[in-house]
């Protein structure tokens, strides 16, 4: 069956003059891992407390598990679990006291969901005792991923649960992700770093409230509309400006060690480029055609 | 010419039992960008505090922008520039008056704040924002008027602690141009990440973790290295092999 975990449509709201959301619509479907992807301020915590009926939204319906966001809020809150952006536990209550807490809130035990959140709380176990706000942040995380889990919900929202959180353990917590979503969970999570997008099934892309593609990952990539270089080499900051002056080239910016050139064939080409980059003085260059990343493709999005 | 505006020899921080920087050093040479990277709980903050004049050392000695950072801390601040994401301006004054506060601040002169405030308006382009409340503005104009502002004074260094995290991909690249430029002007610039692209924007990059500093390098002799294709890899590997959680 093809039940939909997640369905807005028309979500819209604002706070005074500024419009956070604006004409929201998409679907999660059960099972499934979705990314909503953009930087601070697209809009993506109201859209998370508009879902997790913590806010009205102004226009616009929504239902999560079949259940309307506005009619059934009592029922969906029973029924989702949330990690919002900010640590949001008891500072000086244990870890134990904690989880404990959020079991009772929603009429169970930690005992029985043992098994539910076993896995990730077995690695922070044997810091029962400690208060919430002398752990690390990597605990910290994982301990609020335990809490929003201990009353088995359906549908688990992350609202940036990386941010801030060095290139490793937000390697570890996707690990975990994989690992929940594989016991049946919906997940749906938001995050700032594109690199997190590829490790969706599906995503949205957000920017100033307005969604700007969706799709699974490889869908978004092949609606990227040019051919891609990537030019390395030396003076970088250098061969940067110069690209960019070269004609025909109509984008280029830094990705880590390479930049990445959009460039209209009618005007230019690869060969083309390398003979003008020897001519100005960057011998030695490397420039090879490349796939786009998300990346490519949320900058191009932007612009439109 | 090969002048080192930080110099730090065994550097310790200790909090209780706790060592949080552990006996670290390291050099970071005028004009350059240097990469400052760890994982989270390795020890950045505390080591950048000591640097920035706001936290004292355990141990250890060293020099920042000329100055003791064991008895020299009011002139380190004096002559740094700081800048964070997360709080740069006051939102509710206008781009007018949060320049004319940090020029008060960094004690400069009335008629040196106003031809200050020109000088970074024309070269911003925001001569006509000047009166908008500065928490009013896009992102993208707001960074580049916290990094102005943090170099009001004309710090011969600018420490930025994660300037970028939660940027727009675009804002992102353009705030490393204006790294870029700061840096082709001379002036030396430390700055922490969580993005691994940007550490390969970085002259040299030190990772820390466990408090210590487990490799300093230039981003290519790191990957040489560790035999990574890119500064993501080479990050994963020295801090993945850290014990525990």
């Amino acid at each position: 069956m093809d039940m939909n975990a997640i369905e807005i449509e028309g979500i819209s709201k604002s706070y005074g003059s500024v419009q956070a959301l604006r004409d929201i619509s998409l679907q999660v479907r059960c099972g499934e891992i979705f990314g909503l992807i953009g930087p601070d301020g697209a809009g993506k915590t109201t859209l998370f407390r508009i879902m997790t009926t913590l806010m009205l939204p102004d226009a616009g319906r929504g239902r999560v598990s079949g259940l309307d966001i506005v009619e059934d809020f009592a029922l969906i809150r029973r029924t989702i679990g949330y990690m919002p952006g900010r640590f949001s536990l008891y500072q000086d209550l244990t870890v134990r006291e904690n989880l404990e807490y959020f079991a009772t809130l929603f009429g169970t035990t930690v005992r029985d969901n043992y098994e539910n959140i076993k896995e990730i709380y077995s690695q922070i176990e044997p810091f029962g005792d400690r208060r919430a706000g002398k752990l690390s942040g990597g605990m910290k995380q994982k301990l609020a991923l335990c809490c929003a889990l201990v009353h088995r919900p359906s549908v688990l929202f992350l609202d940036e649960p990386t941010t801030g959180v060095d290139a490793v353990s937000r390697k570890d917590f996707w690990n975990m992700l994989a690992r929940i979503k594989a016991s049946g969970v919906t997940i749906f999570v938001s995050t700032p770093y594109m690199d997190e997008a590829a490790l969706c099934d599906r995503l949205a892309l957000i920017r100033d409230g307005v969604i700007i593609g969706a799709g699974t990952p490889r869908e978004i990539v092949s609606g990227f509309p040019f051919r891609l270089l990537s030019v390395k080499g030396d003076r970088m900051y250098r061969l940067l400006k110069v690209l960019r002056d070269t004609d025909g080239v109509i984008s280029c910016f830094s990705f880590g060690d390479s930049h990445h050139l959009t460039y209209d064939p009618a005007k230019t080409d690869r060969e083309k480029i390398l003979g003008i980059l020897t001519e100005a003085g960057f011998g030695g260059c490397i420039v090879k055609e490349i796939e786009p990343g998300i990346e490519d493709c949320f900058m191009w999005l932007s612009k439109r | 010419m090969g002048r080192n505006t930080v110099e730090i020899a065994h550097l310790t921080k200790k909090f209780g039992d706790f060592t949080a920087v552990d006996n670290i050093s390291f050099n970071v040479r005028d004009g350059e960008i240097f990469g400052f990277l760890g994982a989270n709980g390795a020890g950045k903050t505390t080591a950048m505090r000591i640097l920035c004049g706001l936290s004292r050392p355990t141990s250890g000695e060293g020099t920042v922008a000329g100055y003791d950072i064991n008895t020299g801390q009011e002139k380190i601040k004096r002559h740094i520039g700081y800048m964070c994401q997360k709080f740069s301006l006051y939102p509710d004054l206008t781009v007018r008056e949060n320049i004319r506060l940090f020029g008060g601040i960094y004690g400069l002169r009335d008629k040196e704040i106003r031809r200050k405030t020109d000088v970074m308006l024309d070269m911003l382009g925001m001569q006509t924002e000047r009166d908008r409340l500065a928490g009013a503005l896009p992102l993208g104009w707001k960074q580049k008027l916290a990094f102005s502002i943090a170099m009001i004074h004309d710090p011969g260094i600018i420490f930025l602690d994660e300037p970028t995290g939660g940027v727009d991909p675009e804002t992102r690249r353009t705030f490393w141009e204006m790294i870029y430029d700061a840096a082709e002007k001379g002036t030396t610039v430390f700055v922490t990440t969580h993005y691994m692209d940007e550490a390969e924007y970085c002259d040299r990059v030190s990772v820390m973790v466990d408090g210590r500093i487990a490799a300093l390098d230039t981003p290519d002799s790191l990957k040489a290295e560790y035999g990574a294709e890119n500064m993501d890899e080479v990050f994963r590997i020295i801090v993945g092999r850290r014990p525990g959680l």
